[in-house]
């Protein structure tokens, strides 16, 4: 899977979560919680989603790596 | 005949906006079955029937805003003669009424009911103005002299449009959403600010014990698995509240306290860009804290989707409110009528902590819980405290 191909499905599952965000928006260093007001349960739900997609299990401790789009594209290429 | 009509879905609705119709004429519904969706300022609402039949006519239209209490449909009984025209612009009392709603002899008909050809218009009673209550509130709200408008709608009436109109001086000008529901949420909390006597009580917990059981649980469960803080403390409210029932029920004008026997938690979910719903947790004092959990996510998804249903809009019998991981240590809230108390739960800090005569950093946090003085006094208070404060510190306690 490339990092573009990772970065689509994170973005459609982000968008899932929330789905009221504006998708054009998003740029790779917004901060899921600090900017796009995801809620601990979103966060939860989207680490659920990537889990079922990429077969990536993403520890608590691993949360802050995936918490803006830039940094998930890396952590998930690694992991997947 | 029953006549089904627009719900009220919170202390902090007005209007709603009927969007699809889930049935038709003929089609037999039972008490609890989702018949409509209205679009609300809190996004779409499925709304459930509360009486048992058959429905015999749809009686809104798609896309029209609508006055709580506007009929939406009439619905017989199985059986029931259907009267050759049907007067449905008196409308029964809503089924789910929890508290007493503006007065339904100034909502506005459902002025385009396809069965009924328009009723000739009534007089006014003696001067008195016919206005839709959003009209009138917006015209409080903005001092428009309604005497001085011409109504729009049905039979003359004052209509929301109308006093747009007269405040913008040109074609109604669209408030977006979010400003609806800001004003919404404005006019329930005042309401609530001028009605209820709220009293408060602070205490400050060690979580320390609680967030280690929660990381050892969760280092080993697959993400569905997982728990978070949120679900240990919508439990030990809905325990608290199922021992200490002078903080779990609704306040009405007409009857006073009344305490419920399930436990519905509302669980104060933030929206992007501002603003808040509170869907309730229908019974949430029979869940473990899986079910807990699990009844969370699936609130917090709907509400993100726009799928609540109107039972868990209306029917809280409390409220919890975090403020998450991060922010300010303690929050006194504001009771969401009709409810009689709400649970204020800050962010986790560390801090230093007595523990066996040594101080130690601890995890603590601290919960404020506004009550209702007409139900509840200070002794009753520190007890739910009390008993919240046991549930959150034994977790793995079924």
């Amino acid at each position: 899977m490339t990092s573009t191909d990772i970065r689509a499905v994170y973005l459609e599952e982000l968008l899932r979560v929330a789905p009221d965000l504006d998708a054009d928006s998003i740029g790779d260093d917004d901060h899921i919680q600090d900017d796009l007001e995801l809620d601990s349960m979103d966060v939860l739900n989207l680490v659920a989603a990537l889990h079922e997609r990429l077969g990536v299990d993403i520890p608590e401790k691993d949360y802050p790596e995936i918490a803006t789009p830039g940094r998930a594209v890396g952590y998930l290429s690694k992991a997947a | 005949m029953g006549v089904f009509v627009m719900p009220s879905l919170g202390a902090d609705m007005e209007v709603g906006k009927l969007v699809e119709w889930l049935v038709k004429p003929g089609d037999s519904v039972h008490r609890g079955d989702v018949v409509a969706v209205v679009e609300t300022q809190k996004g779409a609402i499925e709304i459930e029937i509360f009486q048992d039949g058959v429905v015999h006519d749809l009686l809104a239209d798609l896309g029209r805003e609508l006055p709580v209490g506007a009929p939406l449909a009439t619905v017989v009984a199985e059986g029931e003669a259907v009267p050759e025209t049907a007067e449905t612009t008196t409308p029964e009392a809503p089924a789910p009424a929890t508290e007493p709603e503006p007065e339904p002899a100034h909502a506005e008909p459902a002025a385009t009911a396809p069965a009924s050809p328009p009723p000739a218009a009534p007089p006014a009673a003696d001067g008195a103005l016919r206005v839709s209550p959003a009209a009138r509130q917006l015209a409080a709200e903005k001092g428009v002299d309604l005497s001085a408008l011409k109504g729009s709608g049905p039979g003359g009436a004052i209509v929301l449009s109308d006093v747009e109109d007269a405040t913008a001086g040109k074609p109604a000008k669209k408030t977006s959403p979010m400003e609806e529901m800001h004003k919404a949420i404005a006019a329930a909390m005042t309401r609530s600010k001028r009605t209820i006597p709220h009293f408060y009580l602070t205490e400050t917990i060690d979580i320390d014990d609680a967030i280690g059981f929660l990381d050892t649980h969760n280092e080993t469960a697959p993400p569905d698995e997982r728990f978070l803080l949120g679900a240990v403390l919508v439990r030990a409210t809905a325990l608290a509240a199922a021992k200490v029932k002078e903080l779990n029920g609704h306040y009405l004008d007409d009857k006073g306290f009344v305490p419920s026997d399930m436990v519905n938690p509302g669980v104060a979910i933030a929206l992007r860009g501002g603003g808040l719903v509170a869907p309730a947790l229908m019974d949430a004092g029979a869940m473990s804290l899986a079910e807990t959990m699990a009844g969370m996510r699936d609130l917090v998804t709907r509400a993100r989707a726009g799928r609540l249903r109107g039972s868990e809009m209306t029917q809280g019998t409390i409220t919890v409110s975090s403020l998450g991981e991060t922010g300010a240590e303690a929050m006194s809230g504001v009771i969401f009528p009709p409810q009689v108390a709400l649970v204020g739960i800050g962010a986790p800090k560390l801090r230093p902590w007595v523990v066996d005569g040594a101080v130690v950093p601890r995890r603590v946090l601290t919960v404020t819980v506004s009550a209702d003085h007409r139900v509840s006094d200070g002794r009753q208070v520190a007890r739910f405290i009390a008993e919240f404060a046991r549930s959150v510190q034994t977790p793995e306690e079924p």
